[in-house]
């Protein structure tokens, strides 16, 4: 976490608008431009303003807020799937991570065709998956039911599997979003021992939670949004502890 | 780890297009495998349904146009004519159709994970091409049971005629398939045209009748439809030397010379008009679905 690792995530002031009302048919589109444009076909309102932040290599950092304050939008600026209004997000090496449990998952595809396929769109290729298979599976303590449609699974069964996978894919960036509250305890401690121990090999990590005493078990940094600024950035236990005295009010 | 040093700073969700679908070729395989997948499930003849559905299709076209209708009087061995083009428009329909619809179907993932997007449409045109083999396979059993005889162009027509297709099939699919984030409408509209494109094509008449009725110029223009030139494609492979009669009838004049390079050059405009509106707008798709 030295000054001198390079910065894997690096965001210059992006700010991200979002249209509240949407118009879907042509019709509604057209009345509107024959009436001469007037009013504005739909509202906006600004999701992220003027974000900047420097995530370094190693780093393991925590997004807080309430509600709505842009956390996740924040993520999926980093992963590429929304790009910025204004400003600019650069990233260095694979991202990838767990935007949600088992986004990616068919329900009536078996847990093993699920794993191909999952591991295949978050980046890995071909012979990864195969060297890795056995691990996924095992990670996920899913055993024989690794063949069975995954609509059959319990909820947490689905998230192991998910995690699994995605731990597996083995990226430079790591994002997680909200996910850790589904398992078990021993799951959950087991995540927890595998984070660090790629946190450990070089890895960067970006979580977002609202587990507070998890995010300062984790994560040694904190930054925390509210209505889409950067209010506050430092190590996690401060960041938690305002957050805190905060909500008491 | 400081070899990360070596990998530069790039912004993420900046793709490039199509080259990426062929970057991440194996992911496209396994898309396209669940698909197909998907479709036989719970099914106990699964696959075979594939070929019993246009085997019946044909059995039909077979007795009810050729021998009760008595189609075969004006146009030889109807049956296999008919075929042969409906073939192909069911491939170009379903291909368009899903891929149209693959964008919002798959919107799910489209919203969470970072992948090229462009992976779904291709996807859902090599779906549909799995689905037109079994076809294919029937088409050329009735050519064969009615003294069909390959020739070395017939063959290249044949390939030609469905590499026209896909290429405009991928094309629209990528335009619809992200004008249907923005305006639902696309869908629709694109169902019509299809609809229409049966009939805008020789697939049930012969292209000497439009010849007559519309004379040189707009014949030209109906000629400049790419559809038209896959399906007189089809049948200068499968049906040319089935039909007993005149072999110069099957194909109008100058087809491979000039409708081919035609087709193919509609076809690339097309295919690059996709791929421009589709880059244009999917840096919104995440937010917009
Ligand atoms: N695609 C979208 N279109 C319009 N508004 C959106 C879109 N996505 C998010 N928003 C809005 O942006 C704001 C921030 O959303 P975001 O999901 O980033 O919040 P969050 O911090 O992750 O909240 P939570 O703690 O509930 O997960 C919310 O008000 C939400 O309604
Ligand atoms: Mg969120």
């Amino acid at each position: 976490m030295s000054e001198l690792s390079p910065i894997t995530v690096e965001i210059k002031g992006i700010s991200k608008q979002f249209v509240l009302r949407h118009t879907r048919s042509i019709k509604e589109a057209l009345i509107w431009f024959l009436k001469g444009r007037k009013g504005d076909l739909s509202a906006k309102f600004h999701a992220l303003r003027d974000v900047s932040l420097d995530i370094r290599q190693g780093e393991t950092v925590a997004l807080l807020g309430f509600n709505g304050s842009g956390k996740s939008t924040l993520l999926k600026h980093i992963s590429g799937v929304m790009t910025p209004d204004e400003g600019t997000v650069r990233t260095r090496g694979r991202v990838a991570g767990l935007i949600e449990v088992g986004a990616g998952f068919h329900p009536d595809l078996s847990g093993r065709d699920n794993v191909y396929l999952n591991a295949a769109i978050l980046g890995m290729s071909e012979t990864q998956i195969k060297e890795r298979f056995d691990s996924i599976v095992e990670f996920a303590e899913i055993g024989e039911f690794i063949d069975t449609e995954v609509r059959f699974y319990s909820s947490g069964m689905y998230l192991r599997l998910a995690f699994s996978v995605a731990v597996h894919s083995d990226p430079e960036v790591f994002l997680v979003d909200e996910i850790l509250a589904v398992g078990d305890e021993p799951f959950q401690k087991k995540c927890l021992d595998k984070i660090q121990e790629l946190v450990d090999a070089g890895q960067t990590l970006v979580v977002v939670s609202h587990d507070l005493d998890l995010v300062q078990r984790i994560c040694s940094r904190g930054v925390l949004l509210e209505h889409g600024r950067v209010l506050k950035d430092g190590p996690s236990h401060d960041v938690v502890e305002f957050l805190r005295s905060r909500t008491k009010g | 780890m400081t070899s990360l040093l070596d990998t530069p700073l790039v912004r993420p969700g900046i793709g490039q297009g199509l080259k990426d679908v062929f970057r991440r070729r194996y992911l496209l395989k396994l898309l396209v495998r669940k698909e197909i997948k998907l479709r036989y499930r719970g099914s106990v003849l699964g696959v075979i349904w594939s070929y019993v559905k246009p085997a019946i299709q044909f059995v039909v076209f077979y007795i009810a146009m050729g021998v009760f209708l008595g189609l075969n009087k004006n146009v030889g061995n109807y049956a296999v004519y008919l075929f042969s083009g409906i073939v192909l428009i069911n491939f170009f329909t379903e291909a368009l159709n899903n891929a149209a619809k693959s964008i919002v179907y798959n919107s799910g993932l489209i919203k969470k994970i970072f992948l090229p997007r462009e992976l779904f449409p291709v996807a859902s045109v090599f779906v549909s091409a799995a689905h037109f083999f079994p076809q294919l396979v029937v088409l050329l059993i009735g050519c064969l049971l009615t003294g069909w005889q390959p020739t070395p162009l017939g063959i290249f027509a044949g390939f030609a005629g469905f590499l026209v297709l896909a290429m405009l099939s991928v094309g629209l699919g990528l335009f619809f398939s992200s004008v249907n984030v923005y305006f639902r409408d696309s869908e629709n509209f694109v169902e019509m045209m299809l609809m229409v494109a049966t009939w805008v094509s020789p697939v049930m008449y012969q292209w000497t009748m439009v010849h007559e009725r519309l004379g040189d110029f707009w014949f030209a223009v109906y000629q400049s439809n790419p559809v038209t030139v896959g399906v007189e494609l089809f049948h200068y492979a499968f049906w040319s030397t089935t039909s007993g009669g005149d072999a110069a009838l099957a194909a109008p004049p100058q087809l491979f010379e000039l409708w081919l390079p035609v087709a193919l050059v509609v076809s690339a405009a097309v295919l690059a008009l996709g791929q421009f509106t589709f880059r244009k707008l999917e840096v919104k798709f995440a937010q917009e679905l």
